[in-house]
Protein backbone atom coordinates (compact mmCIF):
# COMPACT_ATOMS: atom_id res chain seq x y z
CA UNK A 1 0.00 0.00 0.00
CA UNK A 2 1.05 3.11 -0.70
CA UNK A 3 2.33 5.99 1.57
CA UNK A 4 -0.39 8.41 2.44
CA UNK A 5 0.95 10.68 5.63
CA UNK A 6 4.79 10.49 6.53
CA UNK A 7 5.86 12.24 9.48
CA UNK A 8 9.52 12.34 9.78
CA UNK A 9 11.55 13.44 12.80
CA UNK A 10 7.95 16.08 13.97
CA UNK A 11 8.37 18.05 17.11
CA UNK A 12 5.23 20.67 17.93
CA UNK A 13 5.80 23.29 20.48
CA UNK A 14 3.61 25.94 21.86
CA UNK A 15 5.05 29.03 23.79
CA UNK A 16 8.57 27.22 24.11
CA UNK A 17 6.78 24.18 25.44
CA UNK A 18 7.14 20.77 23.78
CA UNK A 19 3.86 19.29 22.84
CA UNK A 20 5.65 16.56 20.18
CA UNK A 21 8.82 15.39 20.48
CA UNK A 22 10.60 13.81 17.54
CA UNK A 23 7.76 11.63 16.17
CA UNK A 24 8.39 9.37 13.49
CA UNK A 25 5.17 7.55 11.59
CA UNK A 26 3.96 6.60 8.31
CA UNK A 27 -0.04 6.47 7.52
CA UNK A 28 -0.89 4.24 4.79
CA UNK A 29 -3.62 4.49 2.22
CA UNK A 30 -6.79 3.05 3.01
CA UNK A 31 -5.98 1.93 6.37
CA UNK A 32 -7.81 3.18 9.43
CA UNK A 33 -5.14 4.11 11.67
CA UNK A 34 -5.74 4.71 15.36
CA UNK A 35 -4.14 6.84 18.12
CA UNK A 36 -4.32 5.97 21.60
CA UNK A 37 -3.37 7.85 25.01
CA UNK A 38 -3.77 9.57 27.54
CA UNK A 39 -4.81 13.48 28.12
CA UNK A 40 -1.86 15.85 26.92
CA UNK A 41 -0.35 13.40 24.87
CA UNK A 42 -0.50 15.66 21.81
CA UNK A 43 -2.54 13.18 19.71
CA UNK A 44 -5.10 16.09 19.07
CA UNK A 45 -2.16 18.26 17.98
CA UNK A 46 -1.38 15.88 15.34
CA UNK A 47 -3.97 16.26 13.96
CA UNK A 48 -4.00 19.50 13.90
CA UNK A 49 -0.39 19.89 12.93
CA UNK A 50 -1.34 17.58 9.41
CA UNK A 51 -4.38 20.27 8.43
CA UNK A 52 -2.90 23.16 9.78
CA UNK A 53 -5.45 24.14 11.91
CA UNK A 54 -2.78 24.95 14.96
CA UNK A 55 -1.57 28.43 12.54
CA UNK A 56 -4.60 29.78 13.32
CA UNK A 57 -3.69 29.76 16.97
CA UNK A 58 -0.53 32.21 17.90
CA UNK A 59 2.49 30.17 19.85
CA UNK A 60 2.97 27.31 17.90
CA UNK A 61 5.73 25.97 16.13
CA UNK A 62 6.79 23.08 14.48
CA UNK A 63 10.08 21.26 12.96
CA UNK A 64 10.14 18.12 10.79
CA UNK A 65 9.17 17.31 7.77
CA UNK A 66 4.92 16.14 7.24
CA UNK A 67 4.37 14.97 4.02
CA UNK A 68 0.97 13.94 2.47
CA UNK A 69 1.40 12.22 -0.72
CA UNK A 70 5.08 12.91 -0.86
CA UNK A 71 5.03 16.66 -0.13
CA UNK A 72 4.93 18.45 2.75
CA UNK A 73 1.73 20.06 4.21
CA UNK A 74 3.29 23.68 4.31
CA UNK A 75 3.89 23.73 0.54
CA UNK A 76 -0.32 22.56 -0.10
CA UNK A 77 -2.21 25.52 -0.84
CA UNK A 78 -3.68 25.62 2.94
CA UNK A 79 -7.68 25.25 1.60
CA UNK A 80 -6.75 21.94 -0.74
CA UNK A 81 -5.08 20.67 2.14
CA UNK A 82 -8.32 21.04 4.29
CA UNK A 83 -10.39 19.50 1.51
CA UNK A 84 -8.15 16.58 1.20
CA UNK A 85 -7.74 16.09 4.94
CA UNK A 86 -10.90 16.41 6.31
CA UNK A 87 -11.44 16.75 10.33
CA UNK A 88 -14.27 15.47 12.55
CA UNK A 89 -14.03 17.13 15.92
CA UNK A 90 -14.43 15.78 19.54
CA UNK A 91 -17.59 17.28 19.88
CA UNK A 92 -20.11 17.63 17.05
CA UNK A 93 -20.44 21.31 16.44
CA UNK A 94 -22.94 21.68 14.10
CA UNK A 95 -23.11 25.02 12.22
CA UNK A 96 -26.12 27.24 12.91
CA UNK A 97 -28.68 26.13 10.22
CA UNK A 98 -30.52 23.71 8.09
CA UNK A 99 -29.08 20.23 7.90
CA UNK A 100 -28.74 20.92 3.88
CA UNK A 101 -26.32 23.84 4.46
CA UNK A 102 -24.67 21.93 6.94
CA UNK A 103 -23.06 19.61 4.67
CA UNK A 104 -23.68 21.91 1.43
CA UNK A 105 -21.16 24.36 3.24
CA UNK A 106 -17.70 22.90 2.16
CA UNK A 107 -18.95 22.21 -1.54
CA UNK A 108 -20.05 25.62 -1.78
CA UNK A 109 -17.38 27.64 -0.23
CA UNK A 110 -15.25 25.47 -3.37
CA UNK A 111 -17.94 27.04 -5.73
CA UNK A 112 -20.34 24.42 -6.47
CA UNK A 113 -23.76 26.66 -7.11
CA UNK A 114 -25.53 24.01 -8.86
CA UNK A 115 -28.78 23.09 -6.13
CA UNK A 116 -28.93 19.16 -7.78
CA UNK A 117 -25.45 18.82 -7.57
CA UNK A 118 -25.09 20.02 -4.31
CA UNK A 119 -28.79 17.65 -3.51
CA UNK A 120 -26.67 14.89 -4.83
CA UNK A 121 -23.95 15.31 -2.18
CA UNK A 122 -26.07 15.65 0.90
CA UNK A 123 -28.10 12.37 -0.24
CA UNK A 124 -24.91 10.65 -1.39
CA UNK A 125 -22.73 11.32 1.90
CA UNK A 126 -25.71 11.43 4.49
CA UNK A 127 -26.26 7.51 3.54
CA UNK A 128 -22.55 7.02 3.14
CA UNK A 129 -22.58 8.20 7.42
CA UNK A 130 -25.35 6.30 8.01
CA UNK A 131 -28.11 9.51 8.67
CA UNK A 132 -30.01 9.92 5.81
CA UNK A 133 -32.82 7.93 6.83
CA UNK A 134 -33.28 9.22 9.75
CA UNK A 135 -33.56 13.29 8.25
CA UNK A 136 -34.12 12.57 4.94
CA UNK A 137 -38.02 14.19 5.28
CA UNK A 138 -36.61 17.34 7.32
CA UNK A 139 -33.44 18.56 5.56
CA UNK A 140 -34.61 22.32 5.75
CA UNK A 141 -34.88 21.98 9.23
CA UNK A 142 -32.26 22.98 11.94
CA UNK A 143 -29.09 20.88 12.17
CA UNK A 144 -29.02 22.13 16.11
CA UNK A 145 -32.15 20.12 16.82
CA UNK A 146 -30.88 16.46 15.50
CA UNK A 147 -29.48 14.23 18.95
CA UNK A 148 -25.68 14.62 19.60
CA UNK A 149 -25.08 11.02 17.70
CA UNK A 150 -27.21 12.40 15.13
CA UNK A 151 -25.14 15.75 14.64
CA UNK A 152 -21.64 13.43 14.87
CA UNK A 153 -22.79 11.69 11.95
CA UNK A 154 -23.98 15.07 10.71
CA UNK A 155 -20.35 16.42 10.88
CA UNK A 156 -19.07 12.79 9.26
CA UNK A 157 -21.13 13.70 6.43
CA UNK A 158 -20.42 17.14 6.53
CA UNK A 159 -16.53 16.16 6.12
CA UNK A 160 -17.34 13.80 3.54
CA UNK A 161 -18.83 15.86 0.96
CA UNK A 162 -15.33 17.76 0.87
CA UNK A 163 -14.83 14.54 -0.92
CA UNK A 164 -11.47 14.06 1.28
CA UNK A 165 -8.65 11.60 0.78
CA UNK A 166 -7.81 11.34 4.46
CA UNK A 167 -10.45 11.58 7.41
CA UNK A 168 -9.04 12.23 10.59
CA UNK A 169 -11.59 11.81 13.74
CA UNK A 170 -10.67 13.43 17.24
CA UNK A 171 -12.58 11.25 19.72
CA UNK A 172 -15.58 11.09 17.49
CA UNK A 173 -17.40 9.18 20.23
CA UNK A 174 -16.36 10.42 23.56
CA UNK A 175 -20.05 11.86 24.07
CA UNK A 176 -21.62 9.05 22.45
CA UNK A 177 -24.22 6.11 23.46
CA UNK A 178 -23.21 2.91 22.47
CA UNK A 179 -25.42 2.64 19.85
CA UNK A 180 -24.38 5.60 17.88
CA UNK A 181 -20.55 4.66 18.38
CA UNK A 182 -21.42 1.52 16.58
CA UNK A 183 -23.22 3.37 14.26
CA UNK A 184 -20.02 5.62 13.41
CA UNK A 185 -17.60 2.48 13.53
CA UNK A 186 -19.56 0.72 10.71
CA UNK A 187 -19.59 3.74 8.61
CA UNK A 188 -15.59 3.85 9.03
CA UNK A 189 -15.36 -0.18 8.24
CA UNK A 190 -17.46 0.57 5.13
CA UNK A 191 -15.91 4.03 3.89
CA UNK A 192 -12.54 2.54 4.57
CA UNK A 193 -11.90 1.21 0.94
CA UNK A 194 -12.44 4.85 -0.17
CA UNK A 195 -10.69 6.92 2.50
CA UNK A 196 -7.93 6.55 4.77
CA UNK A 197 -9.21 6.97 8.25
CA UNK A 198 -6.68 8.48 11.67
CA UNK A 199 -8.86 7.61 14.96
CA UNK A 200 -7.50 9.70 17.89
CA UNK A 201 -9.32 8.20 20.89
CA UNK A 202 -9.18 7.53 24.42
CA UNK A 203 -11.47 4.30 23.83
CA UNK A 204 -9.12 1.23 23.86
CA UNK A 205 -11.61 -1.00 22.74
CA UNK A 206 -12.67 0.83 19.92
CA UNK A 207 -9.27 1.30 18.77
CA UNK A 208 -9.25 -2.44 19.07
CA UNK A 209 -12.54 -3.13 17.28
CA UNK A 210 -11.68 -1.10 14.12
CA UNK A 211 -8.23 -0.48 13.37
CA UNK A 212 -6.21 -1.74 10.98
CA UNK A 213 -2.61 -0.32 12.82
CA UNK A 214 -2.68 1.49 16.03
CA UNK A 215 -0.12 3.85 18.04
CA UNK A 216 0.24 4.47 21.34
CA UNK A 217 1.39 8.09 22.36
CA UNK A 218 2.64 9.35 25.99
CA UNK A 219 3.41 13.17 27.17
CA UNK A 220 3.88 14.17 22.98
CA UNK A 221 6.07 10.93 22.22
CA UNK A 222 5.32 7.94 20.29
CA UNK A 223 6.03 4.82 22.27
CA UNK A 224 5.00 2.36 19.99
CA UNK A 225 3.28 1.37 16.79
CA UNK A 226 2.30 -1.60 15.50
CA UNK A 227 -1.07 -4.01 13.97
CA UNK A 228 -3.67 -4.04 15.67
CA UNK A 229 -3.69 -7.47 16.82
CA UNK A 230 0.16 -6.87 18.43
CA UNK A 231 -0.79 -3.51 20.05
CA UNK A 232 -3.42 -5.54 22.03
CA UNK A 233 -2.29 -8.81 22.46
CA UNK A 234 1.87 -8.15 23.13
CA UNK A 235 3.04 -4.68 23.00
CA UNK A 236 6.96 -4.81 22.58
CA UNK A 237 6.67 -1.83 25.55
CA UNK A 238 5.74 -2.11 29.07
CA UNK A 239 3.83 1.81 29.31
CA UNK A 240 1.73 0.52 25.94
CA UNK A 241 0.79 -2.80 27.74
CA UNK A 242 0.35 -0.78 31.11
CA UNK A 243 -1.87 1.91 29.17
CA UNK A 244 -4.33 -0.63 27.63
CA UNK A 245 -4.69 -2.87 30.55
CA UNK A 246 -5.78 0.45 32.30
CA UNK A 247 -3.04 0.38 34.80
CA UNK A 248 -2.27 4.00 33.63
CA UNK A 249 -4.02 7.20 32.10
CA UNK B 1 -33.84 39.79 68.06
CA UNK B 2 -33.28 36.82 66.06
CA UNK B 3 -34.27 38.36 61.91
CA UNK B 4 -35.47 35.20 59.88
CA UNK B 5 -34.50 34.61 56.59
CA UNK B 6 -38.23 34.99 55.02
CA UNK B 7 -38.69 37.85 56.49
CA UNK B 8 -35.84 39.94 54.85
CA UNK B 9 -36.97 38.16 51.44
CA UNK B 10 -40.29 39.79 51.89
CA UNK B 11 -38.56 43.04 52.57
CA UNK B 12 -36.07 42.46 50.01
CA UNK B 13 -38.89 41.38 47.40
CA UNK B 14 -41.21 44.57 48.79
CA UNK B 15 -38.38 47.09 48.16
CA UNK B 16 -37.63 45.88 44.63
CA UNK B 17 -41.20 45.80 44.18
CA UNK B 18 -41.57 49.41 45.14
CA UNK B 19 -38.72 51.05 42.55
CA UNK B 20 -39.61 49.10 39.83
CA UNK B 21 -43.36 50.45 40.57
CA UNK B 22 -41.64 54.14 40.49
CA UNK B 23 -39.77 54.06 37.87
CA UNK B 24 -42.71 52.82 35.74
CA UNK B 25 -44.77 55.54 37.44
CA UNK B 26 -42.46 57.94 35.96
CA UNK B 27 -41.97 56.47 32.30
CA UNK B 28 -45.63 55.86 31.82
CA UNK B 29 -46.76 59.77 33.36
CA UNK B 30 -43.94 61.08 30.36
CA UNK B 31 -45.46 59.06 27.89
CA UNK B 32 -49.25 59.80 28.89
CA UNK B 33 -48.73 63.37 29.44
CA UNK B 34 -47.48 63.41 25.94
CA UNK B 35 -49.78 61.15 24.47
CA UNK B 36 -52.52 63.45 26.14
CA UNK B 37 -51.42 66.69 25.21
CA UNK B 38 -50.27 65.36 21.27
CA UNK B 39 -53.48 63.12 20.36
CA UNK B 40 -55.19 66.55 19.40
CA UNK B 41 -52.51 67.58 17.18
CA UNK B 42 -52.00 64.72 15.38
CA UNK B 43 -54.22 64.86 12.47
CA UNK B 44 -53.47 64.01 9.01
CA UNK B 45 -53.13 67.81 7.73
CA UNK B 46 -50.61 68.01 10.94
CA UNK B 47 -48.67 65.05 9.62
CA UNK B 48 -49.02 65.46 5.97
CA UNK B 49 -49.12 69.02 5.71
CA UNK B 50 -46.43 71.89 4.80
CA UNK B 51 -45.16 74.02 8.25
CA UNK B 52 -46.95 77.53 7.76
CA UNK B 53 -45.67 80.59 9.96
CA UNK B 54 -42.52 78.45 11.03
CA UNK B 55 -44.77 75.72 12.10
CA UNK B 56 -47.44 77.87 14.08
CA UNK B 57 -49.87 76.50 12.07
CA UNK B 58 -49.91 74.28 9.00
CA UNK B 59 -48.07 70.62 9.02
CA UNK B 60 -44.76 69.00 9.87
CA UNK B 61 -44.24 66.73 6.77
CA UNK B 62 -40.56 68.45 6.10
CA UNK B 63 -39.64 67.30 9.16
CA UNK B 64 -40.81 63.68 9.17
CA UNK B 65 -38.61 63.51 5.79
CA UNK B 66 -35.75 64.99 7.05
CA UNK B 67 -35.90 63.58 10.02
CA UNK B 68 -35.93 59.77 7.68
CA UNK B 69 -33.00 61.11 5.23
CA UNK B 70 -30.49 61.76 8.11
CA UNK B 71 -31.15 58.81 10.65
CA UNK B 72 -31.07 56.69 7.61
CA UNK B 73 -28.08 58.29 6.07
CA UNK B 74 -26.58 57.98 9.09
CA UNK B 75 -26.83 54.41 9.60
CA UNK B 76 -26.20 53.87 6.08
CA UNK B 77 -23.04 55.42 6.45
CA UNK B 78 -21.95 54.12 10.29
CA UNK B 79 -22.98 50.59 9.60
CA UNK B 80 -20.14 49.42 7.36
CA UNK B 81 -17.58 51.76 9.12
CA UNK B 82 -18.38 50.51 12.92
CA UNK B 83 -19.15 46.86 12.01
CA UNK B 84 -15.68 46.20 9.45
CA UNK B 85 -13.61 48.66 12.12
CA UNK B 86 -15.33 45.69 14.99
CA UNK B 87 -14.25 42.67 12.04
CA UNK B 88 -10.88 44.32 11.93
CA UNK B 89 -10.30 44.60 16.05
CA UNK B 90 -11.55 40.58 16.42
CA UNK B 91 -10.61 38.54 13.62
CA UNK B 92 -7.30 40.42 11.98
CA UNK B 93 -5.60 41.98 15.31
CA UNK B 94 -4.18 40.32 18.35
CA UNK B 95 -4.39 41.83 21.37
CA UNK B 96 -2.04 45.02 21.62
CA UNK B 97 -1.18 48.30 22.69
CA UNK B 98 -2.92 49.09 19.54
CA UNK B 99 -6.31 47.27 19.71
CA UNK B 100 -6.52 48.62 23.40
CA UNK B 101 -5.87 52.11 22.20
CA UNK B 102 -8.61 51.73 19.57
CA UNK B 103 -10.85 50.24 21.52
CA UNK B 104 -10.44 52.99 24.53
CA UNK B 105 -10.71 55.80 22.08
CA UNK B 106 -14.20 54.10 20.56
CA UNK B 107 -15.37 54.11 24.65
CA UNK B 108 -14.16 57.46 24.86
CA UNK B 109 -16.23 58.95 21.96
CA UNK B 110 -19.26 57.12 23.14
CA UNK B 111 -19.03 58.79 25.89
CA UNK B 112 -18.61 62.63 24.46
CA UNK B 113 -21.71 64.77 24.21
CA UNK B 114 -23.97 64.98 21.45
CA UNK B 115 -23.21 68.80 21.09
CA UNK B 116 -19.79 68.52 20.69
CA UNK B 117 -19.81 66.00 17.48
CA UNK B 118 -22.48 69.27 16.76
CA UNK B 119 -19.46 71.80 16.71
CA UNK B 120 -16.77 69.00 15.14
CA UNK B 121 -19.52 68.59 12.48
CA UNK B 122 -20.24 72.39 11.78
CA UNK B 123 -16.49 73.37 11.80
CA UNK B 124 -15.29 69.69 9.74
CA UNK B 125 -18.30 69.11 7.34
CA UNK B 126 -19.87 72.02 7.23
CA UNK B 127 -17.66 74.58 7.39
CA UNK B 128 -13.68 73.20 6.10
CA UNK B 129 -15.57 70.68 3.50
CA UNK B 130 -17.64 73.23 2.87
CA UNK B 131 -21.25 71.14 2.18
CA UNK B 132 -23.23 74.13 4.47
CA UNK B 133 -25.79 73.38 6.52
CA UNK B 134 -26.83 69.90 4.83
CA UNK B 135 -28.92 66.37 5.07
CA UNK B 136 -25.00 64.74 4.24
CA UNK B 137 -23.40 67.12 6.81
CA UNK B 138 -26.16 65.93 9.81
CA UNK B 139 -26.10 62.40 8.50
CA UNK B 140 -21.82 62.44 8.96
CA UNK B 141 -22.24 63.92 12.01
CA UNK B 142 -24.64 61.55 13.26
CA UNK B 143 -22.69 58.37 11.71
CA UNK B 144 -18.78 59.79 14.15
CA UNK B 145 -21.52 60.01 16.79
CA UNK B 146 -23.03 56.58 16.63
CA UNK B 147 -20.02 54.55 15.66
CA UNK B 148 -18.38 53.97 18.80
CA UNK B 149 -21.78 52.00 19.75
CA UNK B 150 -21.98 50.21 16.69
CA UNK B 151 -18.37 49.18 17.20
CA UNK B 152 -18.54 48.34 20.41
CA UNK B 153 -22.26 46.20 20.28
CA UNK B 154 -20.57 44.67 17.12
CA UNK B 155 -17.70 43.55 18.64
CA UNK B 156 -19.39 42.16 21.30
CA UNK B 157 -21.58 40.31 18.94
CA UNK B 158 -18.48 38.89 16.82
CA UNK B 159 -16.95 37.72 20.32
CA UNK B 160 -20.00 35.56 21.18
CA UNK B 161 -19.37 33.64 17.99
CA UNK B 162 -18.23 30.29 19.26
CA UNK B 163 -14.18 29.76 18.01
CA UNK B 164 -15.01 26.60 16.89
CA UNK B 165 -17.30 27.68 14.52
CA UNK B 166 -14.40 29.16 12.71
CA UNK B 167 -12.56 26.13 13.17
CA UNK B 168 -15.34 23.86 11.89
CA UNK B 169 -15.01 26.69 9.08
CA UNK B 170 -11.42 26.36 8.45
CA UNK B 171 -11.46 22.84 8.38
CA UNK B 172 -13.94 22.37 5.74
CA UNK B 173 -11.83 24.31 3.27
CA UNK B 174 -13.06 27.93 4.13
CA UNK B 175 -10.54 30.77 3.71
CA UNK B 176 -10.36 33.35 6.19
CA UNK B 177 -12.87 36.04 4.40
CA UNK B 178 -15.53 33.14 3.72
CA UNK B 179 -15.24 31.91 7.42
CA UNK B 180 -16.12 35.39 8.65
CA UNK B 181 -18.81 36.28 5.68
CA UNK B 182 -20.75 32.83 5.83
CA UNK B 183 -20.28 31.79 9.57
CA UNK B 184 -18.84 34.55 11.91
CA UNK B 185 -21.27 37.76 10.49
CA UNK B 186 -24.52 35.97 10.34
CA UNK B 187 -24.01 34.15 13.80
CA UNK B 188 -23.53 38.38 15.32
CA UNK B 189 -26.02 39.67 13.18
CA UNK B 190 -28.87 39.42 15.95
CA UNK B 191 -26.00 41.22 18.17
CA UNK B 192 -25.36 43.98 15.15
CA UNK B 193 -28.65 44.76 14.60
CA UNK B 194 -28.97 46.11 18.24
CA UNK B 195 -26.14 48.45 17.80
CA UNK B 196 -27.51 49.38 14.54
CA UNK B 197 -31.27 50.00 16.21
CA UNK B 198 -29.86 51.96 18.87
CA UNK B 199 -27.86 54.09 16.66
CA UNK B 200 -30.74 54.18 14.88
CA UNK B 201 -32.93 55.76 17.80
CA UNK B 202 -30.47 57.84 18.89
CA UNK B 203 -30.01 59.62 15.71
CA UNK B 204 -34.15 59.81 15.04
CA UNK B 205 -33.39 61.59 18.45
CA UNK B 206 -30.99 63.77 18.54
CA UNK B 207 -30.92 67.75 18.42
CA UNK B 208 -27.36 69.32 19.23
CA UNK B 209 -25.25 67.76 16.66
CA UNK B 210 -28.05 68.00 14.24
CA UNK B 211 -28.75 71.48 14.95
CA UNK B 212 -25.19 72.84 14.03
CA UNK B 213 -24.97 70.62 11.12
CA UNK B 214 -27.92 70.22 9.52
CA UNK B 215 -29.66 73.66 10.04
CA UNK B 216 -33.10 74.13 10.57
CA UNK B 217 -34.45 75.11 7.46
CA UNK B 218 -38.62 73.98 7.31
CA UNK B 219 -38.45 73.34 3.48
CA UNK B 220 -39.06 70.24 2.09
CA UNK B 221 -35.47 68.68 1.28
CA UNK B 222 -34.68 68.08 -2.61
CA UNK B 223 -31.96 66.53 -2.17
CA UNK B 224 -29.45 65.15 0.73
CA UNK B 225 -27.06 68.57 0.15
CA UNK B 226 -30.29 70.71 1.17
CA UNK B 227 -30.68 71.81 4.89
CA UNK B 228 -33.25 70.33 6.95
CA UNK B 229 -35.12 70.20 10.13
CA UNK B 230 -35.99 67.10 11.89
CA UNK B 231 -38.87 66.24 13.82
CA UNK B 232 -36.12 66.39 17.35
CA UNK B 233 -34.92 70.46 16.20
CA UNK B 234 -38.27 71.10 15.11
CA UNK B 235 -40.01 70.46 18.51
CA UNK B 236 -37.29 72.03 20.23
CA UNK B 237 -37.12 75.12 18.59
CA UNK B 238 -41.03 74.98 18.70
CA UNK B 239 -41.03 74.95 22.14
CA UNK B 240 -38.04 76.87 23.23
CA UNK B 241 -39.21 79.84 21.38
CA UNK B 242 -42.90 78.93 22.33
CA UNK B 243 -43.91 79.22 18.93
CA UNK B 244 -46.77 76.83 19.52
CA UNK B 245 -47.08 74.04 22.70
CA UNK B 246 -49.75 72.37 20.78
CA UNK B 247 -47.44 71.41 18.13
CA UNK B 248 -44.43 70.84 19.84
CA UNK B 249 -46.45 67.97 22.22
CA UNK B 250 -47.53 66.40 18.53
CA UNK B 251 -44.03 66.60 16.99
CA UNK B 252 -42.96 65.22 20.53
CA UNK B 253 -45.60 62.39 20.48
CA UNK B 254 -44.82 61.09 16.89
CA UNK B 255 -41.00 60.91 17.68
CA UNK B 256 -41.98 58.78 20.42
CA UNK B 257 -44.25 57.09 18.79
CA UNK B 258 -41.13 56.62 15.97
CA UNK B 259 -38.97 55.11 18.47
CA UNK B 260 -41.68 52.67 19.10
CA UNK B 261 -42.29 51.85 15.98
CA UNK B 262 -38.39 51.29 15.19
CA UNK B 263 -37.77 48.87 18.34
CA UNK B 264 -41.07 46.97 17.08
CA UNK B 265 -39.69 46.44 13.96
CA UNK B 266 -36.03 45.49 15.26
CA UNK B 267 -37.83 43.20 17.56
CA UNK B 268 -39.52 41.31 14.66
CA UNK B 269 -36.55 41.56 12.83
CA UNK B 270 -33.94 39.93 15.67
CA UNK B 271 -36.94 37.70 16.38
CA UNK B 272 -37.44 36.25 12.17
CA UNK B 273 -33.50 36.22 12.29
CA UNK B 274 -32.47 33.83 15.69
CA UNK B 275 -35.77 31.67 14.36
CA UNK B 276 -33.95 29.77 11.62
CA UNK B 277 -31.06 28.92 14.04
CA UNK B 278 -33.50 26.90 17.00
Amino acid sequence: MNEKITIQNLSVTADGKSILANINLTILEHEIFSIIGPAHSGKTTLLRTINRLIETQPGFSRTGKLLLDGKDVLNWDIETLRRRVGLIFATPIPLPGTIFDNIAYGPRLKGIRNKRKLTEIVEHTLRAAFLWDEVKDRLDTSALRLSGGQQQRLCIARTLALDPEVVMMDEPCSGLDPISTAQIEDAMRQLKNRYTFILVTNNVKQAARVSDRVAFFLAGQLIEVNSAEIIFTRPADKRTDDYISGRIG
Amino acid sequence: MKRRPLTIQRLVWFLLALLTLFTLTILFFIIGYITAKGVPTLTPEFLFGMPERMGKEGGILPTIVATIYLALLAIVIATPLGVGTAVYLTEYTRESALTRIIRFGADALAGVPSIIFGLFGFILFVIYLKMGWSILAGSLTLAVMILPTIIRTSEEAIRTVPYAYREVSYSLGGTKSQTILNVVLPNALPGILTGIILGLGRSVAETAAVIFTAGSSLRMPRSIFDPARTMAVHFYILAREGISMPRAYGTALLLIISILVINAFAYILLFRLTRRFR
